[in-house]
């Protein structure tokens, strides 16, 4: 092979990577929730508004106050979904969507260069002008490891990357073994399992899906930042482009395992690295169409799925996800 | 001697629902280290007082106390703090997690992180200990009824319950599981537990227990040593009448077969080949038995054959019609009637038990003029089978969820027995699951009618000596394969029971 051909397809694969952790991020969140019982179809709205925050906050204060506000915002969206739908007992799919829809409308809000600027010189009088004005906002710097980076290829895929896909790939380790090895993962699964079996058991059922919903919202506006601040920093609204119902579908691909996640999202992250390669090429120029399409055809193939019975059996969809629990 | 410690003692327990009194100042003591039987009929009141010891319920009046001191009891968790453990009718496990998951959920003597290594071994010295065979790691999917009901009870036991309520454990029980809960028993009154058992099988009663009480319509009649009392005495007591026993005819079937299944392959909801390549014929006028321990592939098979499952492979012909992957509408139509095994999820529990006795002959036309259903007659007719069937409902009105288990049962078979008048062919899973000494023998009876009228049915069931006692042949099932067939003459405990462990049927007689 020769060697523009081998580079090409590393320039593929760390893409992967950069384009698989808005996905894994998002998907580690939402992964929490559904294994909790609650299904979030808001994941869409909670990562363009972090998307959005990342952006204004970023041209404010710089990238550390960014991510802390971004992870606010996420709280705020999670404290608002779960009261919906775990104290009032909404439909979770009605309030998913609303957030979605009520995200994107605050997206679109934020990005307004008019509201920009005030929100802006509100957080920073001294704000320089520069920033008041620009589409885009300072990129995370990449941050090599040292000796690492020199591996071949998975140096470049792993290790000369920025804070937030290392610390993507950190928390679905950690998330793994949370769920999968401590107690209250053990009570987060059997809650999403059998609420009133986990309730007659002693575990706050309510407490225990406010925070799992919570830190999806966390996570799903912290995968928005990554996608602006993280991979490209040039605001365009509704940029976040449906990924967060992809990062629904995967985690059905994932079958709700946070490991399974991170081979998953960067499986998908290929798929788009791979199409923004080849359009430059020149080749497959209806595809963009096409995967502006998918996020829906996934979508709805995953209500679908999610309500057969037999599939929901045969997959292990989380038994009680999607259904508000109360006590007779 | 000094008497035993009373663990419980339930005074005057009254507990009202809408419409029925389903405790009547009821009393009720459990003593250190004794098996004491709860007995009673459909909807007498014992999985409510129960339920109130457990904290599912909160009793309108009435004290309890435990270990002498008196007690409220506002949840399961305070139950459980009490060291009172339940074992339901349904079990509440999860599937897809491990024995040893299942078990700690919500402990708290377990630290954060999970050392599944040290949990493991401590649950299997428990298991090995009763002499069970379950390992902490398997997954409760893959387990057997009797194992889970294992679990359920270790469940208890891991959270140092020292009363543990037993809810009809043995209605999911083979003859085998039910010796070895009985040993268990035993063995836990002996280390001083006190256990409750209901159940409706005096002879299991008989063998078991210290005391019974037996309660009537809410009301505890009689608390008596077990050795003082026999079954007769028992049966009187429950029903407040003599029972005359059923006498089981010699068959009368012959000619064509009503129903005739070839090569059939038959998946679980897990995708896995449940029935390989079963052959069977039902001939008009005949009760044919199918025996085996449950998961054996025979529910998988009895819902093919009533049109709630796909096959994958193989024929049912009904009458000589082929019947294969039709809707299960067609089956009704047909006169297909199907008595599930868990008759609660083929029940609408919202909808009120007169829709529920009509929920598949509404199309009928003794119910319906074109679109619209005839509700005076819908009712009318729903009032005679409450009567015929005996099913205790405070109204036709009422939601058909809130009965008690032996009635929900009743209900669905009284609704498959009316459903329409041309009735073929009968397929009855466990009908006799959870009834009382009288229902059984009344749906016994309702069978044995059915067939001398020349109607074909397939009785599914783990308890033999139904089996026996109704069928005119027996096939055996294990691992979704029929391993032994057996006309009336050869009914034999041991080779069945042999032939349920997988002996093939020539190996036995050899
Ligand atoms: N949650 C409820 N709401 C309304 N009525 C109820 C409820 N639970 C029980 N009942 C009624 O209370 C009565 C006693 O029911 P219970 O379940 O205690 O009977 P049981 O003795 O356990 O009968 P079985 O042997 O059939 O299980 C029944 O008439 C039943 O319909
Ligand atoms: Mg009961």
């Amino acid at each position: 092979m020769s060697l523009v051909a081998v580079e090409w397809i590393e320039s593929v694969l760390i893409g992967a990577v950069q384009a698989g952790t808005v996905f894994l991020i998002a998907s580690l969140g939402e992964i929490y929730a559904e294994r909790s019982g609650v299904l979030n179809l808001g994941m869409e709205g909670m990562m363009i508004v972090g998307a959005a925050v990342s952006f204004i906050v970023t041209n404010a204060l710089g990238h550390g106050y960014a991510i802390l506000a971004v992870l606010l915002a996420g709280l705020l969206l999670g404290l608002a979904h779960s009261f919906l739908t775990v104290s009032l007992r909404l439909n979770q799919i009605v309030v998913g969507l609303a957030i979605t829809i009520l995200g994107l409308g605050l997206g679109g809000l934020l990005g307004n260069a008019a509201i920009r600027r005030g929100i802006i010189l509100f957080l920073n009088p001294e704000a320089p002008e520069r920033n008041l004005i620009v589409q885009e906002a300072e990129k995370l710097p990449d941050i090599p490891i040292p000796f690492l980076r020199d591996i071949p290829v998975l140096g470049g895929m792993f290790f000369r990357q920025n804070g937030l896909v290392y610390l993507s790939l950190i928390l679905a380790i950690v998330m793994w073994f949370i769920l999968f090895k401590t107690r209250f993962g053990l009570s987060l699964r059997s809650v999403g399992e059998n609420p009133a079996m986990s309730d007659a058991m002693g575990i706050n059922v309510f407490r225990i899906r406010y925070i799992s919903m919570v830190v999806c919202g966390m996570l799903g506006a912290l995968a928005g930042s990554y996608l602006f601040i993280g991979y490209q920093p040039f605001w365009v609204e509704g940029m976040t482009q449906g990924r967060g119902f992809i990062a629904l579908a995967l985690v059905i691909l994932a079958t709700w395992n946070p490991l399974r996640a991170i081979l998953g999202a960067y499986l998908f992250g290929g798929v788009e690295a791979l199409q923004f390669r080849l359009q430059v090429l020149g080749v497959a120029a209806q595809l963009p169409q096409f995967l502006l399409m998918l996020p829906y055809i996934v979508t709805i193939a995953t209500l679908v799925l999610l309500s057969l019975e037999s599939v929901r059996k045969r997959i292990g969809v989380p038994a009680s996800l999607g259904k508000p629990y109360s006590r007779e | 001697m000094e008497s035993p410690e009373k663990l419980v003692e339930m005074r005057s327990i009254t507990k009202r629902f809408p419409g029925v009194l389903a405790n009547d100042s009821a009393s009720f003591t459990l003593l250190r280290g004794e098996v004491h039987a709860l007995l009673g009929e459909n909807g007498a009141g014992k999985t409510t007082l129960m339920n109130i010891l457990y904290g599912l319920y909160t009793p309108d009046a009435g004290e309890i106390f435990v270990r002498g001191r008196r007690v409220q009891i506002r949840g399961p968790k305070d139950a459980i703090s009490l060291g009172i453990g339940m074992v339901h009718q349904q079990f509440r496990l999860i599937p897809t997690h491990t024995v040893a998951e299942n078990i700690i959920v919500g402990a708290r003597d377990v630290g954060f992180v999970l050392r599944f290594g040290r949990i493991n071994e401590r649950l299997s010295e428990l298991i090995k200990y009763y002499g069970w065979s379950i390992s902490p790691t398997s997954k409760v999917w893959q387990l057997t009824a009797g194992e889970k009901q294992q679990v359920e009870i270790l469940k208890a036991l891991y959270r140092g319950a020292e009363i543990l309520i037993l809810d009809e454990p043995t209605s999911v029980l083979t003859p085998q599981e039910t010796v070895v809960l009985f040993q268990t028993l035993r063995k836990m009154a002996s280390q001083g537990l006190g256990v409750v058992l209901i159940s409706h099988k005096l002879d299991e009663v008989m063998a078991v227990s210290d005391r019974v009480t037996v309660m009537r319509r809410g009301r505890t009649i009689v608390t008596k040593p077990t050795r003082e009392t026999n079954q007769r005495e028992l049966a009187f007591l429950m029903v407040g009448r003599e029972l005359s026993e059923l006498e089981a005819r010699p068959m009368a079937a012959g000619g064509k077969p009503v129903l005739e299944a070839s090569g059939l392959q038959i998946l679980d909801d897990k995708g896995l080949l449940a029935v390989k390549n079963i052959s069977l014929r039902l001939f008009r006028g005949e009760i044919l038995g199918v025996a085996g321990v449950s998961g054996n592939g025979q529910e998988e098979l009895i819902e093919a054959l009533v049109g709630l499952r796909k096959v994958r492979a193989g024929k049912i012909l009904l009458d000589g019609v082929e019947m294969t992957n039709r809707p299960s509408a067609d089956f009704i139509r047909e006169g297909v009637a199907y008595i599930p095994a868990e008759s609660l999820r083929y029940t609408a529990a919202d909808m009120t038990v007169a829709e529920n006795i009509i929920l598949k002959s509404y199309r009928n036309r003794r119910f319906s003029k074109r679109i619209f259903i005839n509700w005076k007659t819908v009712y009318d007719e729903a009032g005679k089978i409450i009567k015929d069937f005996n099913i205790v409902t405070p109204s036709p009105f009422s939601k058909a969820g809130n009965l008690s288990g032996g009635n929900i049962q009743r209900l669905v078979i009284a609704r498959e027995l009316n459903l329409q008048d041309n009735i073929k062919v009968i397929v009855a899973a466990y009908p006799s699951k959870g009834l009382d000494v009288a229902s059984t023998e009344f749906v016994q009876r309702k069978l044995v009618e059915a067939r001398e009228k020349g109607v074909g049915i397939i009785l599914l069931s783990e308890d033999l000596e139904e089996l026996f006692l109704l069928s005119d042949r027996i096939i055996v099932m294990y691992r979704g394969e029929i391993v032994g067939e057996l006309p009336r003459q050869q009914f034999d405990l041991e080779k069945v029971g042999l032939m349920m462990t997988g002996v093939k049927g020539a190996e036995v007689k050899a």
